[in-house]
């Protein structure tokens, strides 16, 4: 039965070649569009979730980071006071902030402040300088995907302006993307609350790190319960606030996954009318078998197998090119993610997709009349 | 035994006053060891006779056994066993699988039989050479003439160790040569192996290979005819000679 299925299809090359080309660029569509979409969680989720805290207080109602509403200190002292926390820091995320370039021109940044001794909300993918040299006053670190377009800066050492205050670049990230495109600007928190124009007491977020051990459900309950005005969310609870706001809020995430599906659903119709061209063209072969006693399941076999053997070749070649464009596209600030959580699902969605498009040729194979084998 | 036993066989298309009777009351019965050809006009029913024998068509009423098994009645999913264990066919257009060797497409018969792997080779190779075709194992159908195609036909129809074969027209595609090659197999098949053959044809050529000739005329048995004498080469071209 796989000798006629492997046989078939690789008998006719011209069509076979249609087929893979098909779900090729079914594969490669659909793997472009979910990497945009994984893009554009990490453009818009990485500044909390690359932030290695456990826990974030913030200003009730507040949908997204960079709408940070401040609030006075004192509730970092109510937070450090509760037993299972190891370490809580002010924090500051902000979009208020506009940098003005060496030509002079605007440019909004997206400002995040952090406490440089307290290991959270920082800089990762750090390329050139350290989280140490922010504590120079005014020093900022930038990444280098936007540095030049963005903020006009090539080197460390340069100078630019935020909110009319000088900043100097003492450091450059890479791959650090934003999902407003806003580039971010890390720099200490007593920096940013210069640059924002805040009082020395006043924070946007809470960054809160737990004991070992501690049960952080427990834990971010109790703090709800003693804080007020603010809300305490896991740092994982906060990532999907943040994506489900920028992503599915702005409808950038509803674009691509459309597309994504639309794309599934080209590759489905594409395979199918190759299978059912291709199953048409045997209809007197499959009509031969029937008549020699093949039962209907020996039918499916040999087309699910012609089905799931193109899709095979056709996934290799496919998440190769994904893999290239992906690749590609980590150098511009359009990430195109394309990891193996990504890979295994489109593998189970290609096979899939090749079966569901069989289902037509099988019917149409199933239906055949074996008597047919006596008409000239 | 009886290989095919047929009573009252009756088929019709539609129903009510626009039935069609394309077979009305057939009584017929082939034996094992026995070679008859079925003749007939075109439309006179020959085909579909041959469809309710060999399985693949259901008739209307009354009854079609082989080998004393029952098959009138019997559902779409039983018939395939039936067809499997009971019946090989060779086709007018030999119905060769265009992308496998003549060994292959040996094989895929054997493989139906749940015969595989080298088991399945060593059969397929034996029967090729049974039908001289021993040096074309690895031939593809497009690389064969039509005689040596017809002949792997019938290596084909012959891995399932089939009791009855049915041929539709096998020798309408071929020269005469050729045509002699394949009925003098069929004939070894019918006399020595025991099998029973019923081939349909159009072809006089053939009538002297025939054990039995059976005259189908709109739907109906006509006449019998038992084997003819030996016949000398026509002008017309006669295919072999009996022996």
């Amino acid at each position: 039965m796989a000798s006629i299925a492997i046989k078939n299809l690789f008998h006719e090359k011209v069509r076979l070649a249609v087929t893979l080309t098909g779900i090729v660029f079914s594969i490669i569509l659909t793997a472009v569009q979910l990497g945009i979409f994984l893009g554009f969680i990490e453009a818009s989720t990485g500044i909390v979730g690359q932030s290695k805290a456990d826990l974030w207080v913030v200003s009730r109602g507040v949908t997204h980071v960079e709408q940070g509403v401040e609030f006075n200190e004192s509730k970092l002292y109510k937070v450090l006071a509760d037993p299972d926390v190891a370490a809580a820091k002010n924090h500051i995320v902000s979009l208020g902030a506009q940098a003005k370039k060496p030509d002079g021109s605007d440019e909004g940044v997206t400002l995040v402040g952090f406490d440089l001794d307290g290991g959270m909300g920082g800089p990762w993918n750090i390329t050139q300088g350290s989280v140490a040299d922010l504590e120079i006053p005014d020093a900022v670190m930038v990444d280098e995907l936007y540095a030049e377009n963005k903020l006009g800066v090539t080197k460390v050492g340069q100078v630019i302006e935020i909110n009319k205050r000088r900043a100097r670049v003492v450091g450059f990230t890479r791959g650090v993307r934003i999902f407003t495109s806003q580039p971010a600007v890390f720099t200490s928190f007593k920096n940013a609350q210069s640059f924002l124009g805040l009082n020395e007491d006043q924070s946007f977020f809470l960054v809160i790190r737990a004991r070992a051990g501690a049960n952080l459900e427990v834990l971010r309950s109790r703090l709800a319960g003693e804080l007020t005005d603010v809300e305490v969310l896991t740092t994982s609870q906060l990532v999907y606030r943040q994506g489900m706001y920028w992503v599915f809020g702005t409808g950038a995430g509803i674009t691509v996954i459309v597309a994504a599906v639309l794309a599934i659903i080209v590759g489905v119709v594409i395979v199918a009318q190759t299978i059912y061209a291709a199953t048409v063209d045997h209809i007197r072969e499959y009509g031969t078998l029937k008549a020699m006693g093949a039962t209907n399941g020996y039918l499916y076999r040999i087309i699910l197998t012609q089905s799931v053997l193109s899709g095979l070749i056709a996934y290799v070649v496919g998440i190769a090119a994904s893999l290239v464009i992906s690749r590609v596209s980590m150098e511009g600030t359009l990430a195109i993610i394309v990891n193996w959580q990504l890979a295994a699902a489109l593998f189970v969605l290609t096979i899939l997709m090749c079966c569901t498009a069989s289902i037509v040729a099988i019917r149409k194979a199933t239906s055949i009349d074996p008597a047919m084998v006596f008409r000239g | 035994m009886n290989a095919i036993e047929v009573r009252d066989l009756v088929k019709t298309y539609g129903s009510g006053e626009t039935a069609v009777y394309a077979l009305r009351e057939i009584d017929l019965t082939v034996n094992a060891g026995e070679l008859m050809l079925l003749m007939g006009a075109s439309g006179s029913g020959k085909t579909t006779l041959v469809s309710i024998m060999g399985c693949i068509l259901s008739a209307s009423s009354g009854s079609c056994k082989i080998y004393g098994k029952e098959t009138v009645g019997l559902s779409q999913k039983e018939l395939p066993a039936i067809r499997l264990e009971n019946i090989g066919f060779i086709f007018q257009a030999f119905n060769l699988f265009p992308a496998l060797t003549a060994r292959e497409n040996v094989e895929i018969a054997l493989d139906l039989k749940g015969v595989r792997g080298s088991q399945a080779k060593r059969r397929a190779a034996e029967l090729l050479e049974r039908v001289g075709l021993g040096g074309k194992l690895g031939s593809y159908p497009a690389d064969l003439s039509g005689g040596q195609k017809q002949r792997v036909a019938i290596a084909r129809a012959l891995a399932g160790e089939p009791r009855i074969i049915l041929a539709d027209e096998p020798t309408a595609a071929l020269d005469s040569e050729s045509g002699i090659v394949v009925m003098d197999l069929l004939k070894e098949l019918a006399h020595e192996k025991d099998r029973a053959v019923i081939a349909v044809t159009h072809d006089n050529r053939i009538l002297h290979y025939a054990d039995r000739t059976v005259h189908i005329e709109d739907g109906r048995i006509g006449r019998e005819e038992a084997a003819m004498p030996v016949l000398p080469v026509s002008t017309t071209g006669s295919i072999g000679a009996r022996q």
